[in-house]
């Protein structure tokens, strides 16, 4: 017994010291970059939820058609929100070649060296891309993204249940008291911004750093949401099931995704939340973790091609920096609200800014708290008691025990 | 534990040294201890190092130096813990009731009828959890048959996104689970010894509170527990059926996400809160079997 | 009178489990994607298997399957010897230690692995994926394979390989043909257990596959949490008649074995 304790001490110092000793020094990047883009012919590409056309219902199969054109294979996987994005970048190891993170994402990502320099060289099509989206804030020197859509958010209801008349903007969502039928954003940023707009003084969801205070008054304001009997609950990609499936109400959500749904859904229908609300732009990136960069190129490239752009475009539903494929589009599609916001809409929208460690990480524990509502003191101290008397009898259990087998010199318990 | 070495070494004295020599090399084989170093190692690195990395996240902060506000910001979903312990309690309860009587009633059939019956318990068991999850969202769902059927009625209830969704779904999910251990222990009940109760002139709660259920403890304790832990710790189910309520196992899992620190310290109390439960649970079984 | 509540009660909680099951089922079958029946197709099933993530996915999770299972058997019988010619206390605590992936929530054994997993893993440079579902996988089997073949162990009269040994055979032949022989029925009812537990893990694997890795309970998790997804529900009747046919088949075998076995 003795030497499995000592055993355990030696172990438990091991860990705790290199442990430390890997924390302290983080992995530079690698300056020798090997890019195995002639040997392996694959791309690994790491997409939002619904944001490609997969070829269901006649449309072109995007995927399908760039294995055809280049002999690349795609290994493509799906990401519900930039925070897991970035928490996947930052923890698992895994290797990407491409990633789509909106604006804000793109810019905490260069500003922390994750991503790589495009070689526009092998991206020909880049000509094909409108001017106001080759750079933005996000990107000053548009040497580390090529857009993929641009978009906002808007609102959807269920006409059914919801006089469309009636509404105004995000704050009618705060209305649905005891009805249990909204569903909103599962992401911290997105979440938080309408939360921000809502409180009182609004407070500014495109700001650079958050103080704890506001923050605080955000999470409040969701708490709200709940406590008030409007919210039925967070979704992400959930959304189409929830609204096509006529089992909510109403959504703030992605315009394009809710052009998706207005598709499959005749009940539903939409309106421009006269507070103004998130303009984003998603970009295709080149990680770090790259092992294929010029088979991201290709990819990008690719996704550059107005016909591709066109073909994408006619299935997700947003807008869609390359100017060419607009002329390819057809007047449903250029003359929906919903792709293409009217510019005194666009004027009253923000966008968002990359913010500094300390926002970003509270944003994302309060959300939590927001959606699981705060602990009284109460259930702390419940808890508190729970946990001693369990610790306390363990603890008595196990002495006796062990007090037992010395005596006995039998076996000490078994679980 | 008990072997049979008195009549062993007598057998062994009348062999040859040199097949003693033989056979002490050999039996290395099966009387050595060197078989288990490779799962020692293994135990050593994949649960031992674990927990013990666990408890490292648990009590420092970001930049490795100790600290107890993990603790003070997990406070916060103290309400959460409370509400898992509070479903699993329900649960489990469930479970028990439902499953007692049947499992007694199995345990009275004839054995090739048992074995049959036992099967078609396990079928619905195997199935993928996620996938019998899933099936509650749909019959659950607005609009789904049961809303429709209900509705049809004149009564109009939200039968998804609530406690008693996921209760349905965690009975649903573990209710073999205590189904199983009960009747083992049961069909061990020997027929005669109710029927001499019987004849002795009890009745059937007498029968009952005299015979089966003190010989059905130990399956009863092993059904709790194969029940109320993994019901207090599961993730995803309360996601899938309980709208914006989440439990303890979904709240670590996003937790996780951004904050390895605070998320090891909600693993490190769930932990202690279940082994302190599992021995507590070990105690009274080992109590009741002495008691006897 | 007695019987027959019993009997309805059986009937209504072989109802409570297996309704569920049918309705996914016979939704496989709609032509529609909601819960409105809109006639009947194949075309779920067609979907299914031209699905070259879910085969994908298919595939790992039945290489992982087996790959864990084989090697947690070996190292779990090999550990049960081992572990079996400790004394007392060390025994205990040993078996005790060897415990934890079971009883311990399986989140939790989760999230400890996912953190040594990414350590290692910035520490060496690999990334999680295959290799690290399967040590996970071998990591929880393998404490069921030694609780299986300890028992037998114990019954195992050991005076037989030494029988065995003076009647010629090198050791090797005497673990083979005697030990092996007498702890089989454990080992195989190990890796069985091993085999069905790595089929259907998804919490465990879900913390340790990294972002790309796929097995069929983590498919089965992209495909329900977001929306309803008949492919879903064909995938559902595939397994339920797979699992029913196993069941049935090992059962008869089982029985016919009891039958000879009381003649």
């Amino acid at each position: 017994m003795k030497r499995i304790l000592c055993l355990l001490t030696v172990i438990l110092i091991l860990v705790l010291s290199t442990a430390a000793i890997a924390r302290a020094e983080k992995t530079e990047p690698d300056s020798d970059y090997v890019d195995l883009s002639d040997t392996e012919r694959v791309v690994n590409v790491y997409n939002w939820g619904e944001y490609i056309a997969p070829g269901d219902d006649g449309g072109m199969d995007v995927i399908a058609e760039f294995e055809k054109a280049t002999g690349i294979k795609v290994n493509y996987t799906n990401f519900e929100t930039n925070e897991e994005l970035y928490n996947v970048l930052v923890n698992s190891n895994s290797s990407y070649d491409v990633i789509v993170p909106s604006d804000y994402m793109v810019s905490r990502l260069r500003e922390e060296g994750r991503l790589l320099k495009i070689d526009f060289n092998n991206v020909p099509n880049f000509k094909n891309v409108d001017e106001r989206f080759r750079k933005g804030e996000y990107d000053p020197t548009g040497e580390y993204s090529v857009a993929y859509t641009w978009g906002f958010v808007a609102m959807v209801y269920n006409t059914t249940m919801v006089d469309g008349e009636e509404l105004s903007g995000f704050r009618d969502l705060w209305e649905r008291r005891g009805q249990h039928d909204v569903v909103m954003f599962n992401n911290s940023r997105d979440a938080m911004a309408i939360a921000m707009q809502l409180c009182d003084p609004p407070i500014d969801p495109g700001a650079k750093n958050f103080s704890e205070e506001d923050i605080e008054r955000a999470t409040d304001k969701l708490v709200e949401l709940k406590e008030n009997g409007s919210l039925n609950r967070y979704v992400m990609d959930q959304v189409f099931a929830e609204m096509e499936g006529d089992h909510s109400a109403m959504a703030a959500y992605y315009a394009g995704d809710i052009a998706t749904m207005m598709d499959n859904n005749e009940n539903l229908d939409y309106i421009l939340p006269e507070e103004g609300s998130n303009l984003f732009v998603d970009a295709l990136c080149i990680p770090d973790c790259c092992k294929h960069k010029k088979n991201a190129e290709a990819f990008i490239n690719f996704m550059c091609d107005p016909e591709i752009a066109a073909a994408n475009a006619d299935y997700i539903y947003y807008g869609t920096p390359v100017k060419a494929a607009l002329e390819l589009m057809d007047e449903e599609y250029i003359e929906n609200e919903l792709i293409n916001p009217p510019e005194e809409y666009r004027d009253k929208c923000y966008t968002f800014t990359n913010m500094d460690d300390k926002s970003y990480a509270l944003m994302q524990e309060n959300f939590i708290k927001a959606c699981t509502g705060k602990a009284n003191v109460g259930a702390k101290s419940a808890v508190l008691v729970i946990l001693g008397i369990v610790v306390l009898i363990t603890i008595v259990l196990i002495i006796l025990d062990i007090r037992r087998a010395i005596k006995n010199r039998g076996r000490i318990y078994k679980l | 534990m008990k072997s049979k070495r008195p009549f062993a070494v007598s057998v062994r004295n009348r062999f040859s040294l040199e097949t003693r020599k033989r056979r002490s090399e050999s039996n290395a084989g099966i009387r050595s201890k060197r078989p288990a170093i490779p799962y020692l190692g293994w135990m050593l690195v994949f649960t031992i190092v674990p927990l013990l990395m666990v408890l490292y996240y648990a009590f420092t902060d970001d930049t490795g130096v100790f600290t107890l506000s993990n603790f003070k910001n997990i406070s916060d979903y103290s309400h959460i813990f409370l509400y898992s312990l509070y479903v699993a309690l329900i649960s489990t309860l469930i479970c028990l009731v439902l499953a007692y009587p049947l499992a007694f009633s199995i345990s009275r059939c004839s054995e090739r009828k048992q074995s049959i019956i036992i099967m078609f318990l396990m079928v619905p068991m195997w199935m993928n959890f996620l996938l019998r999850v899933y099936a509650w969202v749909l019959i659950l769902q607005s609009n789904g048959p049961l809303d429709t059927m209900l509705s049809f009625f004149g009564i109009h209830l939200s039968l998804i996104g609530n406690t008693g969704a996921i209760v349905v779904g965690m009975v649903y999910e573990f209710l073999p689970f205590m189904i199983l251990p009960l009747h083992a222990v049961m069909s061990k009940i020997d027929d005669s010894l109710i029927e001499a109760a019987q004849d002795l002139g009890c009745n059937g709660f007498y029968v009952f509170r005299k015979v089966v259920f003190p010989l059905s403890i130990p399956g009863i304790i092993s059904g709790v527990t194969m029940v109320f832990v993994p019901t207090a710790s599961t993730f995803l189910v309360a996601q899938y059926l309980g709208g914006d309520q989440l439990m303890i196992g979904d709240v670590i899992e996003r937790v996780f996400q951004f904050n390895h620190n605070d998320g090891s310290a909600i693993a490190l109390v769930l932990m202690v809160a279940i082994l302190g439960f599992l021995v507590l649970m070990n105690r009274f079984g080992d109590k009741e079997a002495v008691g006897r | 009178m007695k019987k027959k509540s019993q009997k309805i009660y059986f009937a209504v909680i072989m109802a409570f489990l297996y309704l569920p099951i049918l309705y996914l089922i016979a939704y496989s079958f709609n032509d529609g994607k909601t819960s409105v029946w809109k006639g009947f197709t194949w075309k779920w099933y067609s979907a299914l298997f031209n699905d070259a993530q879910i085969m994908g996915s298919l595939y790992n999770t039945l290489i992982i399957a087996l790959l864990a299972s084989v090697i947690a058997t070996i190292l779990g019988t090999a550990a049960a010897i081992g572990i079996y010619n400790f004394k007392g206390g060390v025994r205990s605590a040993i078996q005790n230690v060897s415990n934890i992936p079971i009883i311990n929530p399986e989140i939790v054994t989760g999230v400890s692995l996912m953190l040594l997993f990414t350590f290692a893993g910035t520490l060496m440079g690999f990334e999680m994926g295959f290799w690290t579902v399967l040590l996970a996988h071998i990591g929880f089997c393998t404490p069921y394979v030694i609780l299986n073949v300890t028992p037998r162990i114990k019954q195992m009269d050991s005076s037989l390989y030494e029988a065995a040994l003076d009647l010629g055979c090198t050791p090797v032949q005497a673990f083979f043909k005697v030990v092996m022989h007498e702890l089989m029925p454990g080992i195989f009812s190990g890796f069985l257990i091993s085999f069905t537990y790595s089929l259907d893990d998804f919490v465990i694997t879900y913390f340790t596959r990294g972002s790309r890795f796929q097995t069929l309970p983590v498919q089965i998790y992209t495909m329900t949490h977001q929306r309803i997804n008949p492919k879903a529900n064909a995938l559902s009747a595939l397994l339920f008649v797979v699992i029913f046919a196993v069941l049935i088949i090992s059962n008869a075998v089982s029985s016919r074995k009891d039958k000879e076995a009381a003649r």
